[in-house]
């Protein structure tokens, strides 16, 4: 009983992860493999989205609450170099890509 | 009209559109900027716009701005200034920061979570579910994907600069197996014990096992293998993004994280296939390192 209660209340959110799932695997299924560094490291600044949980933890922590001051911070701090180093080397990486390829 | 809801579904678009020209030589630059500029509209919109469920704004802005001032910073800095052929293990540094930032979140909600429960006792005599069984297990799960892509992560970054070496030893295996074990068994037991005290116990043991496991798991992977395992933590980063948007009720963290999660995962078997290998015989034939190379070379 629970477990389809549990389905019923969260139906929004698990047709998003289905959905995402199978929009996730086509959109990248024909990367050529020169392109699988670049687009590992794009993706890898896409997660840093995580960032927004941290902005939310942080902006919710009572002045007395210490551990989520703190941690919130180095939450924020770590996830924005996830997210702005991730954007940033994904360019360059692509910057030389496309530098090179002129040549040959 | 909730704007900061537009903000969210114009981001997540931007991520797919993003992760589809990145996959194509010709806009793959242009995409890589697309999601960036969603993002940008993401963060600022929940800087600006959040609200919680009692419609109360964000504070400590101060903090909020610090923080990004110095990730962003120290981010652009190493970004700009790191050689070419050291791009990977950035990638895996940079990897690691998201599944941290994902573990902490996981720790400063449960410390939430625990607070609201004592409160919850003291005022009523019913011994049942204190916190919500369902939001207790995304907890974790974050906790626990968070954790060990970040050691993991760590660990392959240290190896792509040659300060850590392979190391294997007999009954690696089993000893993986036993942490995986105990993980899973301490976050079950945590869900059905109602001691807050011991909770708290477990919850931390977890921590520590979850960190334990990513090192373990990375450690006797060849060094040569070390991007399709950075693509693998990656993947998992982004599920424990997604359990940050489970958390809060956020689609667009559940959009990116769920997106990055699927596409990570079959980006990882599109890189075993270029070097004519199994995921399986990374992950598992290569303990025992230099038994692999000679394979490969082969």
């Amino acid at each position: 009983m629970g477990f389809f209660n549990w389905i019923t209340e969260n139906q929004q959110i698990i047709y998003i992860v289905v959905l995402m799932i199978f929009v996730g695997i086509e959109v990248i299924g024909r990367v050529p493999s020169v392109l699988h560094t670049p687009l590992m490291s794009g993706a890898n600044a896409i997660h840093g989205v995580v960032i927004i949980g941290a902005i939310i933890v942080m902006g919710r922590a009572e002045p007395d609450n210490y551990l989520a001051l703190i941690l919130g911070f180095l939450a924020v701090i770590v996830g924005t170099l996830n997210v702005v180093g991730g954007f940033v080397v994904t360019d360059r990486m692509l910057e030389m890509f496309k530098r090179r390829k002129p040549k040959h | 009209m909730n704007i900061l809801t537009l903000c969210y579904l114009l981001a997540s678009i931007t991520f797919i559109i993003g992760l589809k020209m990145l996959s194509g030589p010709a806009s793959a630059r242009k995409g890589n900027l697309v999601a960036a500029a969603g993002m940008s509209v993401a963060v600022l919109g929940t800087i600006f716009l959040y609200r919680d469920d009692a419609g109360q704004r964000l504070g400590n802005y101060g903090w909020i701005f610090g923080g990004i001032c110095i990730g962003g910073l120290i981010g652009t800095l190493a970004a700009k200034r790191v050689k070419m052929t050291a791009m990977p293990e950035m990638v895996s540094m940079f990897n690691g920061m998201g599944g941290l930032c994902a573990a902490l979140i996981a720790i400063v909600e449960f410390d939430h979570f625990r607070r609201h429960a004592i409160i919850v006792m003291e005022g009523t005599t019913a011994s049942g579910m204190l916190i919500p069984v369902g939001l207790l297990i995304i907890i974790l799960l974050g906790l626990i994907i968070g954790s060990v892509s970040f050691s993991g992560s760590m660990i392959a970054w240290g190896k792509l600069n040659g300060k850590i070496k392979d190391r294997s030893f007999k009954g690696q295996h089993l000893l993986n197996l036993l942490v995986l074990l105990a993980i899973v068994a301490g976050a079950v037991y945590l869900l059905f014990c109602f001691d807050l005290s011991l909770m708290g116990t477990l919850f931390y043991l977890i921590l520590g096992l979850a960190l334990l496991y990513g090192v373990l798991f990375v450690l006797p992977i060849g060094g040569a293998d070390m991007p399709v395992v950075i693509s693998l933590l990656n993947s998992f980063t982004g599920v424990a993004a997604a359990c940050g948007g489970f958390l809060y009720d956020n689609k667009v963290m559940l959009t990116g994280g769920i997106l990055v999660g699927a596409a990570g995962t079959l980006l990882t078997v599109l890189m075993c296939r270029a070097m004519n290998r199994s995921l399986a015989n990374v992950l598992i034939g290569s303990f025992g390192g230099g038994n692999t190379v000679a394979k490969s070379g082969e």
